[in-house]
C-alpha cells in the first residue's frame, strides 16, 4: 500500500458540509483470477475504511472484492468545530496505513 | 502427553479418515440433491438481502444510485450512493449496502454513516462482471429499510479471471 491522498476543503466553518475525498493505490486483488498456469491468485484487498474526525467516528466502509484497484472513497461531514481527521485503511492479513490530517477551521 | 495429544499429533491418519468421511458425505449429498438443487438454490445477492433485512420490507425507491447508464469498462464503474435524510442524532442513516446482482460475489461495499456525516452519500468506483442490477439498501436509525435498484449496460466485464 503506498501513501494516500486526501483532499479536503482548504478552510472550513463550524456548521460547513465539507466533502472528503481519499485515494489510495492497491491491486484489489479479487481472489477470482487465475494466474497463466491456472492457479488462483490469493485474494488481497484493502477490507475496511475508517475516518474520525477529533476522536469521533465520521464514516466506515467495508469494502469486497467487487471495489475497483485503487479504491476510491469519498464521503461528506459537518464541521463541528476544529479538529484532525485519522483516516485508516486495512489490507487482509492486518497491514494498516494511517493518515492524519488537520483541518483548517476558520 | 496423553493420548488425545498424540493422535492429534499424527495428522496423516486423521486426514485420511476425515477425507474417506467426507467423501462418502459429499457423494451422499450431491446424489440427493441432484435435480431439486436447481430449483430450490436461489441467487446469492436474494439470500444476502435476506439476512440483511430479516422480515423487515424495505421501502423501495428511496436510496438513489448515481451510475453511468453504459460502462464501458467494467472493471471500474463510478458510484455515488445516497439517501434524503436529516442526519440529526435521532434521525439518520446508519449504513448503506451495495449490491450488485450478477457479479461472483454480490456484496460490494457497506458505508456507514453516524450524526457527523451530515449526509448520506457515499461515493466509490466498483467492479461489474456483466449487465446487471445493482441495489443499494439502506439501514435507518430506526430500524427501516429503503432500497434502491439501477441497470446498468457493461460493454467488457470486470472482475477478471
Amino acid at each position: 500500500m503506498n501513501k494516500p491522498r486526501v483532499k479536503l476543503p482548504d478552510a472550513a466553518k463550524a456548521g460547513d458540509l465539507i466533502e472528503v475525498k481519499t485515494l489510495i493505490s492497491h491491486v484489489m486483488e479479487t481472489g477470482q483470477r487465475k494466474d497463466p498456469e491456472g492457479k488462483v491468485i490469493p485474494r488481497n484487498i484493502i477490507n475496511s475504511f475508517s475516518a474520525t474526525f477529533a476522536g469521533n467516528e465520521v464514516f466506515k466502509a467495508d469494502l469486497q472484492p467487487g471495489i475497483s484497484a485503487n479504491p476510491y472513497l469519498s464521503f461528506f461531514m459537518k464541521v463541528p468545530g476544529p479538529g484532525e481527521f485519522e483516516f485508516t485503511w486495512v489490507e487482509d492479513g492486518g497491514n494498516k496505513v494511517v493518515e492524519k490530517i488537520k483541518l483548517n477551521v476558520t | 502427553m496423553t493420548e488425545e495429544m498424540v493422535e492429534a499429533n499424527t495428522p496423516g491418519l486423521l486426514d485420511r479418515r476425515q477425507f474417506a468421511a467426507g467423501a462418502a458425505a459429499l457423494a451422499f449429498l450431491s446424489l440427493a440433491a441432484g435435480p431439486l438443487s436447481a430449483q430450490v438454490t436461489e441467487p446469492a445477492w436474494q439470500q444476502m438481502l435476506k439476512n440483511l433485512v430479516g422480515d423487515a420490507k424495505p421501502i423501495e425507491g428511496k436510496v438513489t444510485l448515481e451510475l453511468p447508464e453504459i460502462a464501458e469498462n467494467g472493471n471500474t464503474v463510478p458510484l455515488t450512493v445516497s439517501v434524503d435524510s436529516p442526519m440529526t442524532p435521532t434521525d439518520y442513516v446508519r449504513a448503506i449496502h451495495v449490491i450488485a446482482t450478477e457479479n461472483p460475489q454480490p456484496g460490494v461495499a457497506t458505508f456507514r454513516f453516524s450524526p457527523l456525516s451530515g449526509k448520506a452519500s457515499a461515493a466509490t468506483r466498483m467492479r461489474l462482471a456483466r449487465t446487471q442490477e445493482v441495489i443499494g439498501l439502506a439501514e435507518l436509525s430506526d430500524g427501516r429499510f429503503l432500497l434502491g435498484r439501477r441497470t446498468v449496460k457493461v460493454t467488457i466485464g470486470g472482475c477478471g479471471g
